[in-house]
Formats: structure tokens, C-alpha cells, sequence
């Protein structure tokens, strides 16, 4: 399956640049532990260990927040869209 | 002169230098500027602060501006005494931070769009902008127009009228986005890292979350320099919360104020309430939800901050109360009615989850209360319309009104007194 994944400026020294990363997986998690084919080391700040993404990372899968999926574990289609998206202040 | 030495992660120590950056590039966690604390002792001094002009920059030294562009009446609220409420609730030592009347917008935003606004034009940059449940998108339009730099503001679809034509009117570009104000949010940061603008709450975070510690500065100046021994504080984004607790730690670092062990407590919506909810289970992970209050000002389902609120309410010993949709209104008119201010719902939920507090016995009533209100009603009159008595109408005439009196409040009949001859 092959799925894009926007990638935010505070991460683009790792995709030279490039603000979206076309990979492969089944699932949210496969997809962003493929990155690193594409961006090596981008895996050690998304992940803080075995399938647990660090705090201060929110993954939306097209227009949802995949907690309110199932999570690394949400099944992806062609076509699909990931972002990375830090997490900002209230308003 | 600045004390600022640059900008540190709060999570792995990561450092940089001043910049428009807000996420760590080492682990994704939050900058926040440090200080050169040691440089500042004997320094600022309660005389020193109290020199400085009546506004948040009388607190500059602790603040990462050297040159403040606006805000120059912003802050420095009143911090009145309650005493009516203190009697409603049975509690001896009750204070309201006002900042239902905080200038130009009336808001607690006016501390935050300050700091980031005078950093932005320091920056040099040509647009600013907010991602914004209302209070903010009000504040930031108002103080562009004041700085003169072009503004974009992006809200939900559904807000209030009063918060959708309080920033219209100071002429931004205003856009409504379908969705919630997490939505709005993750399209904010997609759009300042498109643009390279100034999104206040996104690239200027590490900067304007500072000017929220001006709020926990007046408190304790105000209070005499002390520390209340309990502080209720709205949780939305998480911003304020954390912030009032690091201005009393640096308080007391600083030797402005004695360590009174001061306690923090997070109040929010029931209908939006990860927050409390990670408190009153004892986990530090945050469960995003999907709001569902009239505490819009307040309803964020996936706050940013909100680790550090659970961190600074835990560390502090408080604790975290939330308050329903009527609860928040019942507050709002119990306010209105003993102290004669009107505050939005996000103001209702901090007063309703005090009382619930008191009642619980987590604060003691006799001990010194701070409620924080931080916005005001005026702009959101839809949750209370439904509320009040619709006033009546009569004919401009005296008999028609002593009819109406008797009929509101019955009273034993009033001999006629004759007119007295001059």
C-alpha cells in the first residue's frame, strides 16, 4: 500500500527537505517505521520505543487523530494521506 | 538589559538559540526560553518591578523582550477581594484575578499576544496569525492593527458571534474552518510552515507562553508579595496553567515571595475534560477527546500542554475538578450576582469546579483562594440569554409600576403621605 506522509519542517533535515514521503505498509505504524528507508534516523524522533510514538507526537491519518482510530494499529488504503503534526499552543 | 540565554527543550535539555521555533529538532518536545536567574538576583527586586509601569512589562526582566512594541496597558488586572462569594461559599480568604477586564480585548490573551506580537516584529516578520477558540483570534487582531502588520486569524466554524465580530472589526483576514480548534490547530501549523508567517501559538509558542506567567506575577505582587495557597486555573491548551506556577517558582527563586507551598488546580468542562480526567486516574498520558461544551473558549480536545498542567497540579499537590454545561452557567450568574462580574463560560467552569473543590474539602476554607477568571462575558451572551428573566414593558405610567412592584415583591401596603406644602 502505498501512502503519503507530510512531513513537518521540524523534521525535514532528515527527507532533505522534501515536506511529503511517499512509503509502504498495511498499517499507520508500518508506514511510519518504512520512513526510515526514505529518511534515516526520522524513526528515533517519532519513536520512543517498540510501536510507542513520543509524547509530543500527533499522527492523523487523512482528517483524524489516529487515538481515535486504533491508533499505530489503524489499516491504511492507496491513496491515503499521513501527517506528522507537532503538537501547538491553545488559543 | 535581557536576561534571556536562549531556548532549552522542557523534555530532553536540547538548546538553541532565539529564534522562531517551537518544537525541539532533537525529540519534538517544547522549547522554552531560559534565563539567566543567577544574573537576576538582587536585581529584580519587588522595587525594581514596582518602578516599572502599570502593565504585564513592569515584569520585563522576566520575559524574553527587550523592546516591547505593544501591550502597554495590558495586564496588571485587578485582584479583588471577594467577599460576597467568600460568604455564598463559606470561606474566609477568597480573591478574583480580573482579567474579564483586560485591556484592549478582555481577555487573559492580551498577556501572551503582547509578548509574541513585540518578539514577531523584533523577528521582522510582515504577517502574524493564530490558530484560536475566540479569546486569541480577538487579541492578536487587535494588537497587529496596533503594531500595523498584517493578520490572519483561523477559529472553528461555530463560535460565538461576539468573539467572531471582536476580532472583525480590527480588520484581519478571518477564516472559519470546519472542524473543531484541533482542526484549526493542525491546519495552523501546516500553514506556518508553508508561509514562514508568524503564527503566535505555533512558531512563536516558546515565547508567547511566557507573557502567560504576568498572570501569576500580578497575583502574588497584588496579594501584598505572597503566594495564595490555592490557585484555580481553566484548562483549555494547557498554556496558562504550568506558567502561573513557574511565576511563583521563579518568585520565590528570585526571594520576591516567601514558598507557601502554593497548591494549582485545573478546572474544566465536563464536556472537555482530558485533562482532569488524566488527573483524576493518576496517568500522565493525555487522552485526546472531541469536545462537546458551551465552554468554547475552553474546548480543546487534544491539548498541547496538558502533560504539563497534570505535571504542575501533581508536583504542586492540587488537584483538578470539571463542571457541566448547567453547572458553568449557575457559576457565571453566581458570579455576576455577588461580585458584579460577568465572565464567559470559561470563567463559569473555574468557579464551579472551585466550589466543588471546597466542598470536597480539598481546600480548606479558610485558607487564601485565588479564582482566575480570564474572560468576559459581553462576548458570549448566548449562553446565558436563554437564562434571565426577559424584562417587561409597561406604559410610562407611576400606577403601572407600583402594579408591577407589587406583583415582583409583595410588600405590606405604603400609607399615602400627603405632599408637603413649601
Amino acid at each position: 500500500m502505498s501512502v503519503k506522509v507530510r512531513i513537518p519542517s521540524p523534521l525535514r533535515s532528515y527527507t532533505n527537505g522534501a515536506d511529503v514521503v511517499e512509503t509502504q505498509g498495511a498499517n499507520v505504524g508500518e508506514v511510519l517505521n518504512n520512513l526510515k528507508s526514505k529518511a534515516g534516523g526520522i524513526e528515533t524522533r517519532l519513536f520512543k520505543g517498540e510501536n510507542q510514538l513520543n509524547r509530543f507526537v500527533n499522527v492523523y491519518l487523512n482528517d483524524e487523530d489516529i487515538r481515535f482510530l486504533k491508533n499505530l494499529e489503524t489499516p491504511v488504503k492507496e491513496g491515503d494521506e499521513i501527517s506528522i503534526v507537532p503538537a501547538i499552543a491553545g488559543g | 538589559m535581557s536576561y534571556v540565554l536562549g531556548l532549552k527543550c522542557k523534555e530532553c535539555g536540547h538548546r538553541t538559540g532565539i529564534a522562531a521555533v517551537h518544537v525541539c529538532e532533537a525529540c519534538f518536545g517544547p522549547y522554552e526560553v531560559e534565563y539567566d536567574y543567577s544574573g537576576m538576583k538582587g536585581k529584580v527586586t519587588r522595587d525594581s518591578i514596582t518602578r516599572g509601569p502599570r502593565s504585564l512589562w513592569r515584569y520585563k526582566d522576566l520575559l524574553p523582550i527587550d523592546v516591547p512594541r505593544v501591550g502597554f496597558h495590558s495586564g496588571f488586572t485587578p485582584l479583588k477581594r471577594g467577599t460576597r462569594l467568600a460568604a455564598e461559599l463559606g470561606c474566609s480568604d477568597l480573591w478574583i484575578k480580573d482579567d474579564s477586564c483586560n485591556y484592549p480585548t478582555y481577555s487573559y490573551k492580551e498577556r501572551v499576544v503582547s509578548v509574541a506580537i513585540s518578539k514577531a516584529v523584533e523577528f521582522g516578520f510582515d504577517t502574524v496569525g493564530c490558530a484560536s477558540t475566540g479569546n486569541l483570534a480577538n487579541s492578536t487582531a487587535a494588537h497587529a492593527a496596533q503594531a500595523g502588520i498584517r493578520c490572519f486569524v483561523m477559529i472553528p466554524h461555530d463560535l460565538e458571534q461576539g468573539k467572531v465580530l471582536g476580532s472583525l472589526i480590527f480588520g484581519p483576514t478571518m477564516v472559519r474552518i470546519r472542524g473543531t480548534y484541533d482542526d484549526v490547530n493542525r491546519l495552523c501549523t501546516e500553514i506556518a510552515d508553508k508561509y514562514g508567517w508568524a503564527i503566535v501559538n505555533v512558531n512563536l509558542r516558546p515565547y508567547y507562553t511566557e507573557g502567560a506567567k504576568t498572570y501569576g506575577f500580578e497575583i502574588a505582587e497584588q496579594l501584598g508579595w505572597r503566594l495564595p495557597r490555592h490557585t484555580i486555573v481553566p484548562t483549555a491548551g494547557g498554556t496558562i496553567l504550568p506558567k502561573i506556577y513557574k511565576a511563583y517558582q521563579e518568585m520565590i527563586a528570585l526571594g520576591l515571595v516567601e514558598d507557601n507551598q502554593p497548591k494549582i488546580y485545573s478546572a474544566q468542562a465536563a464536556g472537555c475534560n482530558p485533562v482532569v480526567t488524566a488527573i483524576h486516574k493518576g496517568v500522565d498520558i493525555i487522552e485526546p477527546q472531541k469536545p462537546n461544551t458551551i465552554a468554547k473558549s475552553i474546548a480543546i480536545g487534544n491539548p498541547a500542554d496538558g502533560y504539563y498542567v497534570y505535571q504542575a497540579v501533581k508536583q504542586s499537590g492540587g488537584w483538578g475538578e470539571s463542571a457541566s454545561d448547567a453547572e458553568i452557567v449557575e457559576a457565571i450568574k453566581l458570579l455576576a450576582r455577588t461580585e458584579g462580574i460577568w465572565t464567559e463560560p470559561a470563567g463559569g467552569t473555574t468557579l464551579a469546579a472551585t466550589i466543588k473543590l471546597i466542598q470536597q474539602g480539598r481546600i480548606p476554607r479558610n485558607e487564601s483562594i485565588v479564582v482566575c477568571i480570564t474572560g468576559n462575558g459581553l462576548k458570549t451572551q448566548e449562553v446565558v440569554a436563554g437564562e434571565l428573566p426577559y424584562p417587561v414593558v409597561i406604559e410610562p405610567r407611576l400606577g403601572e409600576f407600583d402594579a408591577l412592584l407589587d406583583r415582583l415583591t409583595p410588600r405590606e401596603a405604603v400609607p399615602e403621605v400627603a405632599p408637603v406644602a413649601v
